[in-house]
């Protein structure tokens, strides 16, 4: 395999990899800084609690984000180094942005809540994880308005063959990142969240803590729920903005080869011929591509020929269309999951209305357990959708991937890399899960003495003076 | 009055400065957690002492780097797909080092927690000898082209210099990972601490003195910055010999303010005999890349610059501020999270 098929496969297993940690992080923060501002309001010790054993996870789960995301970062330069030296202007701002506003922050503050609880005062350590959670969603703004930039570039001229930032203001309010940061965020949110209900739901099923895991449960259900329907609306919104600015991605999500015909329908199911350019056994729902792409019972959609034609006059001879198969179901796989998640959503709130969460129904409770994998299965197959979809693209319109790869680097070096990364992150994923499913099956009242070690913060031996 | 250019090649210094001051002394605890620990509560101290303080001291290099790719994209990419493996290692590094510290303490089993202390030992080792390697490299020139691209083949990258200039700052982190010890700890391991570090002042001495006449005779940075870098030598010189004072007065918070002294000045001097390049070039100086060719727009680097000095005093506010509420020792009878 040649540099830029490896240098993809490298990027796409980092960033899916990387993507199972990162909403984790950012909607339990928000959950924990929830939980730890009931204990710091009422003073109910459980609610400290709370904070503690879904911080226990959280903390895991960090850490595996945290070194992740160091190659991330890295690996711009190391494998798209075309890229950078033609974007860095403009691309690398954001990311240094993050690193200074975000980054700093969130490693700061955490250190202060892990290590902080008998050094500050209450205050001081709500403040912190509240302080975390705002970072982690500054981080991820800044992230998205260097993704929103590849997707639709904004604010920038091309000048000596570089792309050159010209104003910052229309980076940050670029109509790709208005949209995308929502859907991105509450989606984190909603992975937080089901990640919450669904362990819960399984300790409720075997009775275990149920005062405990009932309260959780119920923070959690409703942060789900507010996110889960948020994340669809933004959704729609997105696919609007689609429409305009990449409208291949959008023909390509529906399998769309000729004119949609006015009203379009939507496609729920196709055989996909990409040989032919054509469908067979196609299922659709009358009026509903319209309806997304322009939330009015009417109008016509490009699809992939047209806009074939349309591109290759703009920007030369080429193939601009994305691999079809791959953002047609990735999409559909992303919707089917969000579904889910509400109808899920919804009759957890009923239940939580009723005051049924004691006695629970056991099918459900067994469903709301296997939906905390929802949220990883719709971030993922969205990011796909995004990715794959903008293809050839990496600057849609501007730089071709084939053209972003590092010249300087060989196949065998990558090879090299794509084989002990994968390595890392297998060994990686699999310890993440175990040490959660320890955690979760101790439970939050089996934490203190772990390691047998007796907790005294007031002995006087501890508070000699460093600098004396 | 300094350009913009100049600026951002002075924060990318101070960027890593402050990473190697930092970071070096959690590197050097962490490889402490091997060669001074003698059990598993000791190790367990030592970590604990720099648990608050690794991961933001770690967000220094990330800073570093997207400062680069900000305000130098030539520099970043040169440099990044130039070091590929390297990197490659150093990451990997990096990654077990990092989930390791919150690992290691989740599971009782004695395999379980040894895999983990390796992974923390070769992760405290092998980033700040590999980045001293690259660094080093900085100044002894790479075979770059017309192109800015760099085709470095193994000895261009691994020779006698860069060696030595990555054995002697793992020294260097080691010796001040140490005096951290000793301002975090007590009693014994306090002690151990102090009496290690005192002994490794000498061959530290001679690894620098080697690594200075090798980077007079090898490299041309004392003809480009000859009266700056032999300030600095002598800086060098000085807070080495009051680091060696202080030791042995236990005066440990000077001492430590001495090796970071140290290091700080072996880092700045690599910045200082670069200036106004950010990488050279061994085929032909044309090819150099400099705070002028590597650089963004005038306005990209005005919007950081705007954003850097906003931000700054709160990163670094709040950063004293978190080693102020983390001033006090840590020892077995408290609580040790990890």
């Amino acid at each position: 395999m040649d540099t830029v098929m490896l240098s993809r496969i490298q990027f796409a297993s980092t960033t899916i990899f990387h993507y199972f940690f990162v909403p984790v992080s950012i909607g339990l923060a928000l959950l924990i800084a929830i939980m730890e501002t009931m204990y710091v309001r009422k003073g109910d010790e459980e609610y400290k609690r709370m904070a503690q054993f879904w911080g226990k996870l959280f903390l895991i789960n960090f850490a595996v984000g945290v070194v992740t995301g160091i190659l991330q970062e890295f690996q711009f330069g190391m494998n798209w180094s075309d890229y950078s030296r033609f974007v860095g202007d403009v691309f690398g701002a954001p990311l240094a942005i993050e690193a200074l506003l975000a980054f700093f922050m969130e490693s700061t503050f955490i250190g202060i809540w892990i290590f902080g609880w008998d050094k500050v005062s209450k205050k001081v350590h709500l403040a912190s994880i509240w302080l975390v959670a705002l970072g982690t969603m500054l981080s991820a703004f800044w992230i998205l308005a260097a993704n929103s930039f590849m997707q639709h570039p904004v604010g920038f001229a091309v000048n000596n063959g570089r792309a050159e930032m010209n104003d910052i203001f229309a980076l940050i309010t670029n109509g790709q990142l208005l949209v995308e940061f929502p859907h991105t965020v509450l989606a984190a949110y909603a992975t937080g969240a089901f990640l919450v209900t669904g362990i819960s739901a399984y300790k409720l099923l075997k009775k275990q803590e149920v005062s405990f895991f009932r309260k959780s449960f119920e923070i959690a259900a409703i942060v789900g729920i507010i996110s889960s329907f948020g994340v669809a609306v933004a959704g729609h919104a997105q696919a609007q903005y689609l429409v305009e600015t990449q409208p291949m991605k959008m023909a390509a999500s529906e399998g769309l080869w000729g004119k949609s015909g006015d009203p379009a329908p939507w496609t729920v199911f196709a055989t996909i011929d990409t040989v032919n350019k054509t469908n067979k056994n196609e299922i659709q729902v009358p009026y509903l591509l319209s309806f997304l792409s322009y939330s009015k019972f009417s109008g016509e959609v490009k699809g992939m020929n047209e806009l074939q034609a349309q591109y290759e006059q703009e920007y030369g001879p080429g193939n601009y269309i994305p691999p079809v198969k791959t953002t047609f179901w990735s999409f559909r796989i992303m919707v089917a999951a969000g579904t889910l998640m509400i109808v899920l959503g919804v009759y957890a709130i009923y239940l939580m209305w009723r005051k049924k969460l004691d006695k629970p129904n056991t099918w459900f409770m067994r469903f709301m357990f296997w939906g905390l994998l929802l949220p990883p299965i719709a971030n993922t197959s969205g990011w796909i959708m995004t990715e794959i979809g903008r293809q050839p693209w990496t600057v849609f319109g501007l730089m071709t991937t084939e053209d972003s790869v590092s010249p300087n680097i060989t196949s065998g070096q990558v090879l090299f890399s794509v084989i002990s990364f994968t390595a890392i992150y297998a060994i990686l994923g699999a310890v993440l899960v175990g040490l959660f499913i320890k955690v979760i099956r101790k439970g939050p009242y089996a934490m203190d003495n772990e390691h047998g070690e007796s907790h005294d913060p007031y002995n006087k031996e501890g508070s000699t003076h460093a600098f004396s | 009055m300094l350009s913009l250019n100049e600026l951002w090649f002075l924060l990318i210094g101070v960027l890593f400065v402050g990473f190697f001051f930092l970071e070096g002394f959690d590197f050097g605890v962490g490889m402490e957690t091997q060669i001074l620990a003698k059990n598993d509560t000791e190790r367990r101290v030592l970590i604990n002492s720099i648990g608050p303080f690794w991961d933001a001291n770690e967000v220094w290099l990330l800073t570093g780097a997207g400062a680069m790719f900000a305000a130098f994209p030539h520099w970043y990419a040169t440099l990044f797909s130039g070091f590929y493996i390297p990197f490659v290692f150093a990451l990997l590094a990096l990654i077990a080092r990092g989930v390791a510290f919150e690992f290691r303490g989740k599971r009782d089993s004695k395999a379980w927690v040894k895999t983990w202390d390796v992974c923390i030992f070769f992760g405290s080792f092998l980033p700040p000898f590999l980045l001293a390697v690259v660094f080093a490299s900085f100044i002894k020139g790479l075979p770059i082209g017309s192109d800015m691209e760099m085709h470095a083949g193994f000895f261009d990258i691994v020779n006698g210099y860069t060696v030595v200039a990555g054995i002697t700052v793992v020294l260097m982190c080691l010796v001040h990972g140490l005096m951290f010890t000793t301002l975090r700890t007590i009693g014994d391991l306090q002690e151990r601490a102090r009496k290690l570090a005192r002994k490794l002042l000498i061959p530290l001495a001679v690894l620098l003195v080697a690594f200075v006449i090798m980077t007079y005779t090898m490299t041309d940075i004392f003809d480009k910055r000859g009266v700056l870098l032999w300030i600095v030598v002598v800086l060098g010189v000085a807070a080495y010999l009051l680091a060696g004072y202080f030791m042995s007065k236990k005066k440990d918070g000077y001492a430590f303010g001495m090796t970071g002294a140290v290091m700080a000045l072996s880092v700045a001097s690599i910045f200082i005999g670069l200036f106004p390049r950010v990488m050279i070039s061994s085929l032909d100086q044309a090819f150099n890349l400099t705070i002028t060719n590597a650089a963004s727009g005038p306005y990209s680097l005005k919007v950081m610059t705007i954003v850097a000095l906003t931000l700054l005093p709160f990163v670094l506010g709040y950063q004293i501020w978190s080693y102020f509420i983390f001033h006090k020792r840590v020892h077995e009878k408290e609580h040790l999270e990890y």
